[in-house]
């Protein structure tokens, strides 16, 4: 049978990284990039006698995430410790939750392939991240334990076994990972590990009702990664069970060089984590309190805002999706609708421009939406000089940048740099006069019959203008000075 | 001079100084010559801070000259089991493990000695890791008991009992998990508390068996260790097992007396098991309850029988996983190796000793998949039963009185061999660790054939130390102090 007679059933189990000022157990900061261990103290070094101690904020996003996802909070949540030995693990355990995590169901929906999902989460729990292994770091080739993350918070959210195809995967975690980033508990990064997913892979022959045998595939940091692990793994089980064999439960890791997933340990090997409730916390409380002000202060959520820009505004699909993706962006849309003012046609205006050149500046210098120089007002204003016919498509792009740069007007950069288009009829029509005029040629073949050189002239006014020229009146005066073809 | 300022506890030495008539380097240099006399022969110390004391003292003095005395407890020379983390100064755990491992920062119950003002002569002798019954598995030394140097102190907190009871210090810090102050103080003729789990922060403490250690003092009376328990105890925001409930005036109805107390006698721990010797003590003391117009109630405590089982699931388990932390990376003993598997593999063989190495291996079986329902769940079950038991002891009766242990203080080698034996001295002051209650030894008197210290064991309902503490002050008054002990 080929790889399209068998069902694929994807679980994801997301860990993030949450966006606390201080690590879950101690009062180190989070922040990254600091010399290695300047970020510890007794607690996360696992120093003798020292104690944890909980971050209350902890408690809370983890709330505000189980809320916005439709979770049940759990009134009464424990800590257990998960045992294994690593030297990046200090205290030789984990601090995770095991029996009874925090949040129990909800979904994640998105759409894919223009068919709305909801694939259900089996919990949400709160844990401790471990340091970091440093290898040949020293002259002596001997290796180094970075702990400044370690005790970093970290959110896991674990799917049930309902995703059908790696593009659902993919979608479940852009759409997993934009709530995450809309409730400012995550920052979404894939890359620098912020946002991290494993998968569980089983392979089925097509409508067979029980599941296959699972591996769990670790270390996969992007989307395109995580696309070719899960390629990559379902040919291979659908091998292993074309040619007779059996797929046996394990751990195997991407390797990005290779696109490819290799055994890491067997179920055989597989740690005994002996979990057992934590002594040194007592049980998490979530008083109701707290769950009645973390659902009032919950945020739009990003396929909520879509839906408005689609309804409301009239984007389109693709356009109110991008946008309602990313809460700066999406803040910044919104204010520059107010400030426009001018109904759904600014509004498609703004997101054409926001998703096309602002994003194409924004990537290529590096800045968020908070560091932009170009304020929301700004870019209204840019599209009001273009529906004023003030300023043209081309003459607009190049305000645009000098905006983005320096975070002037775009009045008055369009009005300082000369980008104002002509718009004055008659001085249009004498530049066509004088183009017609000096190609003669063209002219007659025109009239005998070829239409095609009307954008020809168009070009060469165009041209002659520097580009201000106002289109549509170029456009009305060749026709006019040339008469009928 | 020095033996007139030995003879004093530590409630007078107190009055001394705050009068002026002696100093707090007076003291200290009494209790550093007496620890030079006579440690070769007890061992209760395993480092002596003669320096850091001498530095403490001159402070207090300081202080003490002009007129900004912190309290009680400025000035008095004591020292802490070698489990406390003191900064700067060599913590051991008594383990091999540990060996030079000097700590960033103090444990909380010795910052706030310190911030008492007290001096601290010195690190005591324990069990290795506090896991034990007779301060024998010190990977330093062993301990001795000052009333017959051929026994042991009892432990795990023996240099703690031992210290007081060969006057070395005027009160010690000692942890109890499942009988640890109590047992040595037992042992040792001193008096010694086990609070309520959560009364004293566990932060800086070397961590035993998690749900069951508790912080405590000994010291030469109810009063002394009523003094040092006030200055203890208390909620600390870097243990979260630590109450928040006010801690109660510990000395303000110490002398009230024992009239009209309903005191508990469990059926069940007068059985088979106890010494007669032992058990006419305790029953003399219960008598002199009577007298001084206590009322005597019989009660139940049916699950204490499984109280033993439980305990070496649970604190096995909990210590476990306490002690993954000793892997060699970042402190203490790291043995030479070729790779990580044998590095930890080494550090671990060559840094523990047979006891901790005996409860890795029992705590790691009883968590593992397919046991912990049947071991680790069961217990904590069990636990739940034991604390019922008390609960509904004390709608009848306002303490429970008893054996500390089952016997005297045993000679030296006399267990080593069998460890259930000496697990069996912890028969009767395990429950009140399972079951988070406060928990005291006073003496009662002396074994009538030994002649070595009986303790009574007094239990209490939660966060009610102040009468436990005045229950035990009562027997304390009525039949005066134990002679010094003759050995040390």
């Amino acid at each position: 049978m080929p790889v399209a007679d068998f069902d694929v059933v994807l679980g994801l189990e997301v860990h993030a990284q949450l966006l606390t000022r201080s690590k879950i157990f101690c009062g180190c900061p989070t922040t990254f990039g600091a010399a290695p261990n300047a970020h510890t103290c007794p607690v996360c070094l696992a120093l003798p006698g020292a104690l944890p101690w909980l971050n209350r904020e902890v408690v809370e996003l983890a709330v505000r995430t189980g809320l916005a996802l439709g979770c049940e909070i759990q009134p009464v949540s424990v800590f257990a410790r998960k045992n294994y030995f690593y030297p990046d693990l200090p205290k030789g355990y984990q601090i995770s939750q095991y029996e009874r995590p925090i949040c129990l169901g909800g979904a994640v929906e998105f759409t894919v392939g223009g068919e709305e999902r909801r694939v259900r989460l089996t919990r949400i729990h709160m844990e401790e991240d471990a340091g970091k292994n440093l290898h040949d770091v020293a002259p002596d080739g001997s290796s180094g334990v970075d702990l400044n993350r370690a005790g970093v918070p970290l959110l896991e959210i674990v799917s049930e076994p309902e995703l059908r195809s790696v593009d659902e995967a993919v979608e479940y975690l852009k759409a997993l990972r934009a709530v995450l980033v809309a409730l400012e508990v995550n920052d979404g990064n894939l890359e620098e590990g912020s946002f991290r997913c494993d998968a569980n892979v089983s392979v089925k022959p097509r409508g067979r009702e029980r599941l296959g045998q699972r591996c769990e595939i670790k270390n996969m940091n992007s989307f395109r990664f995580l696309r070719q692990a899960v390629e990559f793994e379902v040919r291979r089980q659908v091998e292993v069970i074309e040619s007779g064999g059996k797929v046996e439960q394990e751990t195997r890791l991407f390797d990005p060089d290779r696109g490819e997933t290799r055994a890491m340990r067997s179920k055989e090997e597989a740690h005994d984590y002996r979990y057992f409730p934590e002594p040194d916390l007592p049980p998490v409380r979530v008083e109701p309190g707290l769950i009645a002000a973390a659902r009032g202060a919950l945020p739009e959520l990003p396929r909520a805002r879509a839906r408005r820009y689609r309804e409301r505004l009239g984007l389109p699909a693709a356009d109110a999706a991008l946008i309602g993706s990313d809460p700066e962006v999406a803040r910044f849309f919104d204010a520059a609708v107010a400030a426009g003012g001018q109904g759904a046609e600014a509004a498609r205006r703004i997101a054409n421009w926001l998703n096309g050149d602002v994003a194409r500046l924004a990537n290529e210098s590096g800045l968020p939406p908070r560091a932009w120089k170009l304020t929301p007002g700004a870019l209204a204003e840019l599209v009001g000089l273009i529906e004023a016919g003030t300023v043209g498509g081309p003459g607009a792009k190049q305000a645009l940048e000098e905006c983005f740069r320096t975070g002037a007007s775009p009045a008055a950069v369009v009005r300082e740099k000369g980008l104002s288009q002509v718009s004055d009829a008659s001085a249009v029509e004498a530049v066509v006069e004088r183009v017609l005029a000096a190609s003669p040629a063209e002219v007659e073949r025109y009239r005998a019959g070829n239409a095609k050189l009307l954008g020809f002239f168009v070009g060469q006014v165009m041209k002659e203008m520097k580009g201000k020229g106002n289109p549509a009146l170029v456009n009305a005066a060749v026709k006019k000075k040339l008469g009928g073809p | 001079m020095s033996a007139e300022i030995l003879g004093l506890d530590l409630r007078a030495l107190s009055g001394e100084l705050a009068a002026r008539r002696l100093s707090s380097r007076e003291a200290t240099e009494a209790a550093l010559s007496r620890i030079e006399a006579t440690d070769g022969r007890v061992g209760a110390f395993l480092r002596v801070t003669a320096e850091g004391a001498r530095a403490d003292a001159a402070a207090a003095d300081e202080r003490a000259a002009r007129g900004a005395r912190r309290g009680p407890l400025d000035g008095i020379p004591l020292a802490v089991k070698d489990l406390f983390l003191t900064e700067g100064v060599e913590t051991t755990a008594g383990s091999r493990i540990l060996e030079g491992y000097r700590p960033p920062y103090d444990a909380t119950a010795v910052a706030r000695l310190r911030a008492a003002g007290a001096v601290l002569l010195g690190k005591l002798n324990l069990d290795e890791f506090a896991m034990g019954s007779s301060n024998e598995n010190s990977a330093f030394k062993p301990c001795r008991n000052p009333w017959d140097l051929g026994r042991t102190p009892g432990g795990s907190s023996g240099g703690s009992a031992a210290a007081v009871a060969a006057r070395q210090a005027w009160g010690t810090l000692g942890t109890d998990t499942g009988g640890s102050i109590r047992e040595p103080a037992s042992f040792c003729g001193v008096v010694g508390v086990k609070p309520t789990y959560g009364r004293v922060s566990r932060y800086g403490v070397v961590a035993f068996a998690s749900s069951l250690d508790q912080v405590g003092p000994l010291a030469r009376t109810v009063g002394d260790a009523a003094l040092l328990l006030q200055a203890i105890a208390g909620h600390d925001e870097r243990d979260m097992t630590s109450s928040t409930l006010p801690v109660g005036d510990y000395l303000a109805r110490l002398e009230e007396g024992a009239a009209g107390l309903r005191i508990g006698v469990p059926r069940e721990w007068f059985g088979g098991g106890l010494e007669p010797g032992v058990e006419a003590r305790v029953r003399e003391a219960l008598a002199r309850y009577q007298a001084l117009g206590a009322r005597l109630v019989e009660i139940s405590l049916p699950h204490s029988r499984y109280a033993i089982a439980a305990y070496y699931l649970i604190a096995p388990a909990e210590a476990s996983s306490n002690l993954a932390r000793y892997d060699g990376v970042r402190y203490g003993l790291r043995a030479p190796a070729r790779g990580l598997r044998e590095m930890y593999g080494e550090t671990r063989a060559r840094g523990f000793g047979p006891e901790p190495k005996r409860r890795i291996m029992l705590g790691t079986y009883a968590l593992s998949a397919g046991y912990y329902d049947a071991y680790y769940l069961r217990a904590q079950k069990v636990r739940t039963l034991i604390r019922r038991d008390f609960d509904r002891a004390f709608e009848a009766c306002d303490v429970v009185a008893g054996p500390v242990a089952p016997t005297v203080a045993f000679r030296l080698g006399e267990k080593l061999s069998d460890p259930l034996q000496m697990y069996l001295a912890d028969v009767f002051t395990i429950s009140a660790n399972l079951a988070a209650l406060p928990g005291l030894s006073v003496p009662c008197g002396l074994h009538p054939v030994e002649r070595v210290p009986v303790g009574l064991q007094l239990v209490g309902r939660p966060f009610d130390e102040a009468t436990l503490l005045r229950a035990a002050r009562a027997l304390e008054r009525e039949q005066g102090p134990l002679p010094a002990a003759p050995e040390a």
